[in-house]
């Protein structure tokens, strides 16, 4: 855990310091469709992170284990991956806008 | 006397064609893991249908099942940690237990009598006795910094022995249970970072260990002594950056056909063969998207590769003798699996999002049937029952 321990030590402070690099929206992004979102979550990032959110190969997205980064952080994680994990970004595939409506239901724990 | 003893044996006869009538063979059944849902189907491969479904068996989102050496029992690794085994003749749960808090996969020993579960956490692999699920061994994985490692690739050796690499640790281990007590522990430290998956070859002689954390293949040959990890395929991404990995290569059915096998290269849309005598790249496959499996034919003529998100719609066929795809088809919304039948004569796609298993001939490629199943992921036959490594 070692390599991954010392990206997790500094990349908070990262996100810290550009997360708000996504907070301001693209005015021609498509609408969100929280059914596809949550069927996302819940198929592909569960590969990794498990169908019930509890983690795997990477780390849990509970609401507890969130409760550390704020919303605007976690879509920047989202988005951008984390170096030097298998996390990767998910910018080509998503808007900045659903970044932020994952961040915010796996935070408040209300992934149908 | 001679009345009695003829009204005794049609006596007999009615008994025995009656439970002729009950009495099958479980070499055409298979499991389908319906991750969703936590149950398997259990489907019969001759008549191309489901035949039962077991239920209440936990979280199957990275679900594998390997079977008894007498293929009656399956017994199904699931994510939670929870192992359980089936009576495939009954169509039914025989026991289950929570071995772990996150599992990522098993194997069966080659005498049938041990289970191994990998694991994430606590980390480590257990072993447990097939018949009772009672606990032989608890092995865990902790790397020269003292912390518990996830364990990945965990495979079955010849003479009683498993094979397994340490996420975060780096290293691949070997637990040798061919004594009494104890196992013994074989450690190769240093393989490099970050190994996501790993496999051994049919013939049970080589373990590849595929490198997440570096470019590169960790290369380990079972009959040398002593065991010496080698890296082959070294920076095979040429320096150029990876395009972003949305599902993890797994190792399990990679290509071995011929003289090459055809392993993944991460973060990049092709497959790379290598000489099966001295490990050397010999080519360079373009492929649809990133692979996530490559299935080889039993015979070794075509193998079947599936892809990462977003580009999971897709099956790619590729020739073992031009090593070039031949047939490139869409079987639907989010292809997880491909299971061949035993001697290679159809294959079985899991399609998650159309809930279907699909059925194609592997000679003409043409779709013969297909299977309702709920949300299906990995596809099982007891015909791995035979095999090394599965």
């Amino acid at each position: 855990m070692h390599a991954n321990s010392s990206i997790w030590r500094w990349w908070p402070s990262a996100i810290l310091t550009f997360g708000l690099a996504v907070a301001p929206a693209a005015a021609s992004e498509r609408p969100l469709d929280p059914e596809k979102l949550t069927h996302l979550v819940r198929q592909d990032c569960g590969g990794c992170h498990g169908l019930t959110l509890k983690g795997g190969l990477g780390k849990p997205l509970t609401a507890e284990h969130l409760e550390q980064w704020s919303r605007d952080q976690l879509a920047f994680i989202i988005l951008n991956g984390v170096p030097g994990t298998p996390m990767p970004g998910w910018r080509a595939l998503m808007s900045e806008d659903e970044a932020r409506w994952i961040a915010d239901v796996l935070k408040r724990g209300t992934l149908r | 006397m001679t009345r009695w003893f003829s009204a005794l044996l049609v006596c007999v006869a009615m008994v025995a064609s009656a439970s002729a009538a009950e009495v099958r063979g479980t070499g055409a059944i298979g499991v389908v893991i319906e991750r969703a849902s936590g149950s398997v189907l259990l489907v019969d491969t001759v008549a191309r249908a489901s035949i039962g479904r077991v239920e209440q068996l936990g979280d199957l989102s990275h679900a594998s099942v390997v079977f008894s050496p007498d293929q009656r029992y399956a017994f199904v690794f699931g994510r939670d940690g929870g192992l359980s085994k089936i009576d495939l003749l009954a169509g039914a749960l025989v026991q289950r237990i929570v071995q772990g808090g996150n599992a990522i996969g098993g194997a069966i020993s080659d005498d049938g009598a041990l289970i191994a579960v990998s694991n994430y956490e606590p980390g480590g692999v257990r072993v447990f006795d097939a018949r009772t699920l009672s606990q032989v061994a608890d092995i865990p994985a902790l790397g020269p910094d003292g912390r518990a490692s996830k364990t990945v690739g965990l495979v079955d050796l010849p003479g009683r022995r498993f094979m397994y690499a340490l996420y975060d640790a780096g290293e691949i281990w070997m637990a040798d249970f061919s004594g009494e007590g104890a196992p013994r522990v074989e450690k190769l430290p240093g393989i490099g970072k970050l190994p996501y998956d790993g496999n051994v070859t049919p013939d049970g002689r080589h373990y590849l260990a595929g490198l997440f954390g570096e470019d590169g293949v960790v290369h380990v040959d079972l009959w040398q002594e002593p065991l010496r990890a080698r890296r082959i395929l070294d920076n095979y991404g040429r320096g150029e950056e990876r395009l972003p990995v949305y599902k993890m290569p797994h190792l399990e059915g990679w290509g071995s056909a011929g003289d090459v096998m055809l392993l993944p290269a991460i973060g990049r849309h092709e497959l790379i063969a290598v000489d099966k005598q001295d490990f050397r790249e010999v080519a360079r496959i373009p492929t649809y998207g990133q692979p996530v499996f490559a299935v080889v034919r039993p015979g070794g003529r075509h193998v079947w590769i599936n892809f990462a998100h977003p580009l999971n719609d897709t099956v790619d066929v590729i020739d073992t003798m031009t090593m070039k795809v031949v047939h490139r088809f869409k079987p639907g919304p989010a292809v997880l699996h491909m299971e061949f039948t035993a001697r290679g004569h159809e294959v079985w796609v899991s399609v998650r999002d159309a809930n279907r298993v699909q059925i194609y001939d592997a000679a003409t490629f043409a779709k013969k049937a297909e299977i309702e199943a709920k949300a299906p992921s990995g596809i099982f036959f007891t015909a791995r029952a035979t095999r090394i490594g599965q």
